[in-house]
């Protein structure tokens, strides 16, 4: 056996391991959200959507899901068109203190984020706008815009800067440009952005936790079911959770890397 | 000749402390092929931005058909350009990146798909309309970035250096289509290349730049036999430039006396008095070979160094007993005669009126 091939099977396995190590906790919650035993031992009981039944009935988990359906749509809207914004500025101009103006759209992924939700609360009260729904809208477009100029950049660094000259030199105002050459250009990565920061906002807890006041949203009402007694129902409010971040982020990189190799080819 | 199209008056263009085009002054006329020439940085490009209005002169002004156009944004105005990156819109079909212009205008669908496809077959590439403009080959791109100007029927054409992608066989070509093409529509074309020999084919006159200043303007065969000044007669190249006093003058020309010899060359258009510099150019096609010393008057013995053939053509550098470089062109045929070999000994000699001598220096 030849070494490139022991070495290929070790990095096989230490991928696996890798993922084995992410995936295996939420596979976990997983199996035991249909398993009919209160307590996650092994061996298992029978198979049971029991959990399933008890969350849907839980009026709620119905009320914090609309909550964070509201939050991270409108959060995804509102984030991207900033993270677009300011992408755009990027790629356009050039100005005194432009280092220091991207290093600070690009700060609030690196606060922890409990200093950013204290932050958030006592700046949100100070004005008397916490614990209202938009409150979190408005903490998390903070959070996610980064994300969302981050990937915006990328595509329109790949773009030729005299497409737009070009729109400009065939008759285009700068609106028309913008809507007819640039926008058209960033879709795929506009669309990734927008599942992203959904994605981000639909399953962040300790921002939404201090700034929502009386309006829950789903990772808080997890929160609150694990505080009070072990309770498999987190198990399958979990699995739903997960879910439905994984198909945002799997979304994402779909209409990002599909038009990327389109391009290139 | 008729009113200028386009006048440039003093116009300065900086970037900061760069100076990209200094004082220039420039007519463009109605339906002539001219073509701006230079190496890279000497303001050419700039130039060309300035009529598209994508520059805003920093002083000077620029009309376009009688009206000041300084403060003219791009999109009022009527200078489509083709981009040396061609600049089509990926994500949009052949036949929509020509109609682009159209749409901006506000023309109606139905009548701006027409035009599209009048534009797309003349330019001999309507089968490909509907296909996604990535997946085009480069001589294909090509026309379409030309179908994407010319549907907006200007009365100028600005092009910059729209050849530079393309293999050498398919730039021949091209150039056959952009000349037929400007005579067929018999609007203005403004061509910036770097290459002599596309502006040479092509163009009815030629601006030749350097350092953001104008150099020379003139017919390519003005330019190639009578270069105004040192940097044209090197820049065009093949040129055997050579400078010394002058010592008297008489009814044929001025005799020049040089390290390699003394010359008689014509008489410059300005008369200057005996004792100043003069240099004068002698073009390499110009000069003839002979075993035997010549009778001319002008004729210098030289040494061979090497020959560098391009198809049927060879260019012989040759060296003279005080070290000066000299260039003789001929057809390759006319040298096996000749049996000359690398040292071998010849004569040099030119014609009186051969021998230009450059203004101003």
């Amino acid at each position: 056996m030849n070494q490139t091939r022991v070495l290929n099977i070790m990095l096989v396995l230490y991928v696996a391991c890798i993922f084995a190590f992410i995936f295996a906790p939420i596979l976990f919650s997983l199996v035991f959200s249909f398993n009919s035993q209160r307590f996650p031992t092994i061996p298992l009981g029978e198979f049971s959507t029991e959990w399933y039944a008890k969350i849907f009935a839980d009026p709620d988990v119905w009320i914090a899901a609309r909550n964070s359906l509201i939050v991270s749509v409108s959060t995804a809207v509102v984030a991207t068109f900033l993270g677009f914004c300011t992408a755009y500025s990027d790629f356009r101009y050039n100005f005194r203190f432009k280092g220091p103006y991207l290093a600070l759209i690009l700060l609030p992924p690196t606060i922890p984020l409990i200093i950013m939700a204290l932050a958030m609360l006592a700046w949100l009260s100070k004005l008397g706008l916490s614990g209202q729904l938009w409150s979190i809208i408005l903490a998390h477009s903070v959070l996610t815009a980064p994300f969302a100029m981050a990937i915006i950049r990328l595509r329109l660094n790949q773009m030729d800067p005299d497409l737009e000259s070009a729109a400009w030199n065939l008759g285009g105002s700068e609106w028309q440009a913008m809507r007819h050459v640039i926008i058209p250009f960033c879709m795929p990565s506009i669309v990734s952005a927008l599942c992203l920061t959904a994605a981000v906002s639909f399953d962040e807890f300790a921002v939404s936790w201090f700034v929502s006041g009386l309006n829950k949203t789903v990772p808080v009402v997890i929160l609150e079911i694990v505080q009070g007694n072990i309770d498999p129902q987190v198990n399958a409010i979990g699995t739903f959770v997960f879910l439905t971040s994984m198909t945002l982020v799997i979304l994402a990189q779909v209409f990002f890397i599909s038009r990327q190799v389109k391009s290139h080819s | 000749m008729s009113e200028p199209l386009v006048t440039f008056r003093n116009v300065k263009k900086h970037f900061d402390d760069f100076v990209a085009v200094r004082d220039m002054d420039l007519d463009i006329y109605p339906g002539e092929f001219l073509a701006i020439m230079g190496s890279s940085g000497c303001g050419k490009t700039t130039t060309l931005r300035m009529l598209a209005g994508l520059e805003t002169p920093t002083a000077g002004q620029i009309h376009i058909g009688g009206e000041l156009m300084n403060n003219v944004k791009p999109h009022e105005r009527d200078t489509p350009l083709v981009w040396q990156s061609l600049a089509l819109f990926p994500f949009l079909s052949a036949r929509e990146n020509v109609e682009f212009g159209l749409k901006m205008r506000g023309v109606a669908p139905a009548e701006r798909t027409r035009r599209a496809l009048e534009w797309l077959n003349r330019m001999e590439i309507g089968e490909f309309a509907e296909r996604n403009i990535t997946t085009l080959s480069g001589g294909q791109k090509q026309r379409v970035a030309l179908a994407r100007s010319l549907v907006m029927e200007p009365k100028m054409l600005l092009l910059d250096e729209p050849l530079s992608a393309l293999d050498a066989n398919l730039v021949i070509r091209m150039q056959a289509v952009l000349t037929r093409l400007q005579k067929e529509l018999g609007i203005t074309f403004v061509y910036v290349t770097h290459s002599q020999s596309e502006a040479f084919a092509m163009a009815d006159r030629v601006v030749i730049m350097s350092q953001g200043e104008i150099a020379q303007v003139g017919s390519p065969k003005d330019i190639y036999r009578a270069p105004a000044n040192r940097f044209v007669a090197e820049f065009v190249g093949r040129n055997n430039i050579l400078t010394g006093t002058q010592v008297s003058q008489d009814g044929n020309g001025i005799v020049v006396e040089t390290p390699s010899g003394t010359f008689i060359a014509s008489a410059p258009e300005t008369a200057r008095s005996d004792g100043s510099e003069v240099t004068f150019v002698v073009s390499a096609d110009l000069v003839s070979l002979s075993v035997e010393e010549p009778q001319d008057r002008n004729r210098v013995l030289c040494t061979l160094i090497s020959e560098e053939f391009v198809g049927s053509m060879v260019t012989l550098f040759l060296e003279s007993s005080d070290g000066h470089e000299f260039k003789v062109q001929m057809q390759e045929r006319d040298l096996i005669e000749l049996d000359l070999h690398s040292g071998s000994q010849i004569w040099l000699s030119w014609a009186v009126e051969n021998a230009h001598v450059l203004d101003g220096e």
